[in-house]
């Protein structure tokens, strides 16, 4: 290589170096054997008998200190060399890199908390609107209930009175059982039905004696009405003096009043979809 | 023979155990390694110069690693520990690449 010679300088001062470390061995150890054979005349000649064992112990001592260093700078190395390969770029950024990638993370932190405050608030005012809604319509739920029922719409059941109204003379009139209906309704009747008729609302009572008709269909005696309320109340209604069992019996009919804790009454009547009427929404 | 075993030994070790290096001893470590290093380099070259002592190795290899981290440390308390850990760097490999140009000329006489 061309360039020994001018390697040849920066070398120089190592050579000068190593050999000075390497130069005091050959005193050392010189004074080390001269000490373990200080028994002995001359150092020249001390040397020759003794140094055998002593030198052979000193160099099983070094060459395991040896063994061990080197086995310390294999473990070191081959441990730093894997640190360094997934410690991540960090370890090796200048400071100035970090403090701007700490910079970074601290913008970007406090837009990521902004973004969390902003979502838990929405979330908030969702939970909010959800409960609030989830509460009217609850309440529109058991609203709708309650007119079903009032209508027709749905089966009810509950305690209330089966009566039977035989009429053997067909002699029971459409006013008959409209006092009937209307006594019942008087007495905390919520809702019943006539012979597998709903009433409702708008239920109508017609035709002749032997011959009536609710809403239209027909129904023969003995009528059976199905009623829910208070059952001791609607039968009180029935009974006092001039009331219903006296207006049936003055035409020989008779009423057999049954008080039930459960009655169910599952004849349904369609909706009136009212045609003029609209919600006034004021 | 035995710092080439003994070498082999330590790497397979390091990476069968794969230890974390403890995080007082990071800065040191690499520092530390290169130091080694340069008393391994300089203790193959006296051996082929002829004037190897195990005494004068062990002893410079421990001082070397000792002085090494030392200065980091002080870098490190005097707020100028990457540049002082940068120049130890330096003068090691200025040390260590000697070395081996002296083992270069031994081995291959050039």
């Amino acid at each position: 290589m061309s360039d020994d010679p001018r390697r040849d300088a920066p070398d120089a001062p190592v050579p000068g170096e190593v050999p000075a470390d390497a130069a005091a061995p050959a005193a050392e150890p010189a004074e080390g054997t001269a000490e373990a054979t200080a028994k002995g005349t001359a150092e020249s000649t001390a040397e020759e008998p003794a140094p055998a064992r002593p030198r052979r112990r000193q160099s099983l001592v070094a060459a395991s200190l040896i063994a061990v260093l080197t086995v310390l700078l294999g473990f070191a190395i081959a441990v730093q060399v894997r640190s360094t390969g997934t410690g991540g770029a960090l370890d090796v950024a200048r400071e100035e890199e970090l403090v701007s990638i700490l910079d970074d993370l601290d913008n970007r932190e406090e837009r990521l908390r902004a973004q969390i405050a902003d979502q838990r608030g929405e979330l908030r005012d969702l939970t909010d609107t959800d409960s609030r809604s989830a509460a009217a319509l609850e309440a529109a739920r058991s609203r709708a209930d309650v007119l079903a029922v009032l209508n027709g719409t749905v089966a009810a059941e509950g305690p209330g009175l089966v009566m039977t109204i035989s009429d053997p003379e067909s002699r029971v009139r459409v006013a008959d059982l409209l006092d009937a209906i209307q006594e019942l309704r008087g007495a905390g009747a919520e809702t019943m039905q006539i012979d597998g008729v709903r009433v409702g609302v708008s239920t109508a009572v017609t035709g002749g004696p032997g011959d009536l008709r609710i809403d239209g269909r027909p129904v023969s005696a003995p009528y059976e009405v199905v009623v829910i309320g208070s059952p001791a109340d609607l039968r009180t209604a029935m009974s006092i003096p001039g009331g219903v069992v006296d207006a049936i019996g003055r035409q020989n009919g008779s009423v057999g009043i049954e008080q039930r804790d459960r009655v169910v009454v599952d004849a349904l009547r369609p909706l009136d979809e009212p045609q003029y009427a609209q919600p006034d929404t004021d | 023979m035995i710092p080439v075993l003994g070498l082999a030994v330590g790497i397979a070790l390091g990476l069968l155990l794969d230890p974390t290096v403890p995080l007082w001893l990071q800065p040191y470590l690499p520092i530390a390694v290169v130091a080694a290093l340069d008393a391994v380099f300089g203790g193959a070259r006296a051996r082929l110069d002829g004037v190897f002592d195990a005494k004068v190795f062990v002893i410079s290899f421990v001082s070397n690693v000792v002085v090494a981290a030392l200065i980091v440390f002080l870098g490190d308390q005097l707020g100028v520990g990457a540049q002082l850990s940068t120049a130890v760097v330096v003068v090691l490999g200025i040390r260590i690449f000697g070395n081996a140009a002296a083992i270069r000329r031994h081995l291959f006489r050039a």
